[in-house]
C-alpha cells in the first residue's frame, strides 16, 4: 500500500469536512422557517450533526496540515476556491422539496462513505466516521422519508420534488466519479473503493426514488468540480455571510 | 422564554359561582388550597381553564417566535462552537414550544387552532421578541438577560397548580438555565475581548436592559389580574417581586462584566438591600404590545410566510398518510433504516 502525502490527506479530509460544513450552514438557514415545528427541529438537528462532523474533521485536517490552522481558521479564513466541498452541498435551499432532494442525495452518499470509512487505514478518520455514520443513518431516514411522502403525496408535491430532482441531478456525478485524489486514497485503504461507493449510492437512491414514484433524471455530462475548488456562484455568497464577523474583526476571539 | 401576559386571564372568563357548580368550585378551591395538582381530567372552573390555555399558548408562541431573533445569527455565528451552541439553543426553544403546545392541548384545544390564533394576530407572544438582533452581542444579551428574566418567571411555574404545565416547566427551566449561562459566557468573551467587542457588548446591554425588565409585565399597582392568578396558584409571585429579584441578581453580573447598566438613577438601597431603578417607560411597553415595536411586523410575517410556504408540504404528508393507512404511515425508505435515536423529531 502506498502512503499518501500529508498534503494529499489534508485535501481529502477537507472534502469531507467542507461538505458537512457547507450543507450544515445551508440547513441552518431553515431554522425558524420550516413547514412545521417538527421539521424545524429535524432540520436543526441535522444541521447540528453536520457542523459537529465538520468540527472534528477540520480540526484533524488542521493537525495533518501542521501550519497551526484550527477548525475556525479553516472554516472562516479560507476563500471559496480553497473550499473542497462537493458542489451539491452549496446549492440553495429553494423550497422544502428541493432541500429534501439535496439532503437525500447527499445523505445516501455520506452514509456509504462513512460506513466504509469506519474501517479506514486512518484510525482517526475511522473514529470520526463511527460517530458520523450513526448520525447520517438518521439523516437519510428523515430525508428519504420526506422524499417519499412528497413524491407520493399530492400532484403539487410530486411536481415540486420532480423539479428539484431535475435541477440537482447534474451535481450527482461529482459524488460518484473518482478523481486522482479519490483513487490515491482508495488505493491506500484510507477511502472506500469508488465502485463500491457508487453501488451503495445507486441502490439506496434507486429504492427511494422508486418508492417516491419519481423518475431518475437522465445523466448530465457537465463535470462539476467543487471538490477540486471550482465551485458554483452560490458558495461565495454563503461564505460572505458565514465569515463576515471573523474577517471584520481579525484580532477578536469569540 | 416567557410571555409577559402571565397575569391576564381571558376577558370572557371570569370565575362564576352560579347553580350546582358551587360545590364543584368549592372542592376545586380546596384542592388548590392543599397544593394538589389539577390534572387534565379533573373538574376545573372554565375561567381557570381559559386562563391556562391563554397563558400556556402565549408561552408556546413566545418560544416559537423567539426562535427568529436568535435564528437570525445562526448563519453568522463567529466560530463553529458558537454556531453549534446557537443551533442547539434555538432547537431547544422549538422543543419548548412543542411541550407547551402539548400541555395546552390537555386543556381541550388543538395546536392547529392555537397556531391560527397566533397567525391571525389574536394571540400574543412575549414582546421582547419584537426587538431586533443587530449584532452578535445581542445573541449573548438575549441569553443573559432575556433567558435570565425568563428563568425568574418560570421557576415558580414549576410549582403551578396545573400538573401538565408544571411538569413541562421543570424540563424547560433546566434548559433555560443552560441558555442563560451560555449567553453570559458570550458576553464575558466580548467583555474580555477587543475594544470593538466591548463596545458591541455595551451597546447590546443598552438596548436590551429596559425591554428585559419590562418582561415581567406591568407593575403590581396597575396589574389587575395578578390576584386571581395567585389565588389559583398559577402565579406565585407578583410582577414587581420577580422584577426586583432579577435586577438584584443582574446588576452585579453587569459589574463583573465591566458593563454599565443604562440607568443613571440606578442605586443600591442600603436599608432594603435592593437595587432601585429609575422609572420604567411603560409607554414603550404598551406600544410594542399593541403591535408597534421595531419587529412586530417582521416576526409575524416570518411565521405567516413559513406557514403558507409549508402548506403544500403538510398537505402532501396528509395525502401520503391517507393513501398508506393513516397518520402512522411510514415510508419503507424511512422504516428500513434503523434509527439509533430514541426520539426522531419528524412526523413518524
Amino acid at each position: 500500500m502506498s502512503s499518501p502525502s500529508a498534503e494529499a490527506r489534508f485535501r481529502y479530509i477537507l472534502r469531507l469536512a467542507d461538505t458537512s460544513l457547507i450543507l450544515g450552514q445551508r440547513l441552518g438557514e431553515w431554522v425558524g422557517h420550516a413547514p412545521a415545528l417538527e421539521e424545524d427541529l429535524g432540520l436543526a438537528n441535522i444541521a447540528l450533526d453536520l457542523i459537529g462532523q465538520a468540527r472534528l474533521l477540520l480540526a484533524y485536517a488542521g493537525e495533518i496540515e501542521g501550519r497551526g490552522r484550527d477548525e475556525d481558521a479553516l472554516a472562516f479564513l479560507r476563500d471559496a476556491p480553497e473550499f473542497r466541498n462537493v458542489s451539491l452541498a452549496e446549492q440553495p435551499n429553494c423550497d422544502f422539496g428541493q432541500t429534501i432532494v439535496r439532503q437525500a442525495l447527499l445523505d445516501a452518499w455520506q452514509l456509504g462513505l462513512y460506513e466504509a470509512l469506519v474501517g479506514s487505514a486512518d484510525a482517526r478518520l475511522g473514529e470520526i466516521a463511527a460517530k458520523a455514520v450513526k448520525e447520517t443513518r438518521y439523516h437519510l431516514r428523515f430525508s428519504a422519508g420526506w422524499l417519499v411522502r412528497l413524491g407520493d403525496g399530492t400532484a403539487e408535491s410530486h411536481a415540486r420534488v420532480a423539479q428539484g430532482l431535475e435541477a440537482l441531478w447534474r451535481f450527482t456525478d461529482e459524488l460518484l466519479a473518482p478523481d486522482a485524489l479519490d483513487e490515491e486514497m482508495a488505493a491506500a485503504g484510507i477511502a472506500p473503493s469508488p465502485d463500491a461507493l457508487r453501488l451503495r449510492w445507486e441502490e439506496r437512491i434507486g429504492a427511494v426514488l422508486e418508492e417516491a414514484k419519481l423518475e431518475r433524471p437522465a445523466a448530465s455530462p457537465y463535470p462539476w468540480h467543487g471538490k477540486r475548488g471550482v465551485h458554483t456562484e452560490h458558495l461565495g455568497h454563503m461564505l460572505g455571510e458565514m465569515q463576515h464577523l471573523p474577517r471584520t474583526f481579525p484580532d477578536a476571539a469569540w | 422564554m416567557y410571555t409577559q401576559a402571565l397575569d391576564s386571564p381571558a376577558p370572557e372568563a371570569r370565575p362564576g359561582s352560579s347553580g350546582g357548580q358551587a360545590a364543584l368550585e368549592r372542592r376545586f378551591e380546596e384542592r388548590i388550597e392543599r397544593d394538589e395538582k389539577i390534572e387534565p381530567k379533573d373538574w376545573m372552573p372554565d375561567a381557570y381553564r381559559q386562563t391556562l390555555i391563554r397563558q400556556i399558548s402565549q408561552h408556546a408562541h413566545s418560544e416559537i417566535v423567539g426562535m427568529l431573533p436568535e435564528g437570525n445569527w445562526i448563519t453568522r455565528a463567529p466560530s463553529l462552537r458558537r454556531k453549534a451552541v446557537l443551533i442547539a439553543k434555538v432547537q431547544d426553544e422549538g422543543g419548548h414550544g412543542m411541550y407547551l403546545y402539548s400541555a395546552a392541548e390537555t386543556l381541550g384545544i388543538a395546536r392547529a387552532e392555537l397556531l391560527e390564533q397566533l397567525l391571525d394576530g389574536r394571540a400574543k407572544y412575549s414582546s421582547i421578541f419584537n426587538y431586533p438582533t443587530l449584532t452578535w452581542a445581542d445573541v449573548g444579551a438575549i441569553g443573559w438577560l432575556v433567558d435570565g428574566a425568563a428563568i425568574m418567571n418560570q421557576i415558580p411555574i414549576c410549582r403551578c397548580s396545573y400538573g401538565p404545565y408544571a411538569r413541562a416547566m421543570v424540563r424547560i427551566c433546566k434548559e433555560e438555565s443552560f441558555h442563560q449561562r451560555q449567553g453570559f459566557e458570550i458576553m464575558l468573551a466580548l467583555a474580555r475581548g477587543t475594544g470593538e467587542q466591548r463596545a458591541m457588548a455595551q451597546d447590546a446591554l443598552n438596548r436590551w436592559w429596559w425591554p428585559s425588565i419590562m418582561m415581567f409585565g406591568p407593575s403590581d399597582a396597575t396589574s389587575t389580574h395578578t390576584a386571581q392568578s395567585m389565588r389559583w396558584r398559577i402565579k406565585r409571585f407578583t410582577n414587581d417581586e420577580l422584577r426586583q429579584k432579577f435586577i438584584d441578581v443582574t446588576v452585579p453580573q453587569a459589574e463583573f462584566l465591566g458593563l454599565k447598566i443604562p440607568d443613571p438613577a440606578l442605586r443600591r438601597d442600603e436599608i432594603s438591600q435592593h437595587y432601585l431603578t429609575g422609572p420604567i417607560d411603560w409607554s414603550e411597553f404598551k406600544a410594542v404590545l399593541q403591535g408597534n415595536g421595531p419587529c412586530n411586523h417582521e416576526r409575524l410575517q416570518a411565521r405567516r410566510t413559513a406557514h403558507e410556504a409549508g402548506r403544500w408540504v403538510r398537505e402532501a404528508a396528509a395525502a401520503y398518510a391517507a393513501k398508506h393507512g393513516g397518520r402512522g404511515a411510514q415510508p419503507r425508505s424511512a422504516a428500513h433504516i434503523a434509527s439509533p435515536r430514541a426520539e426522531a423529531p419528524c412526523h413518524e
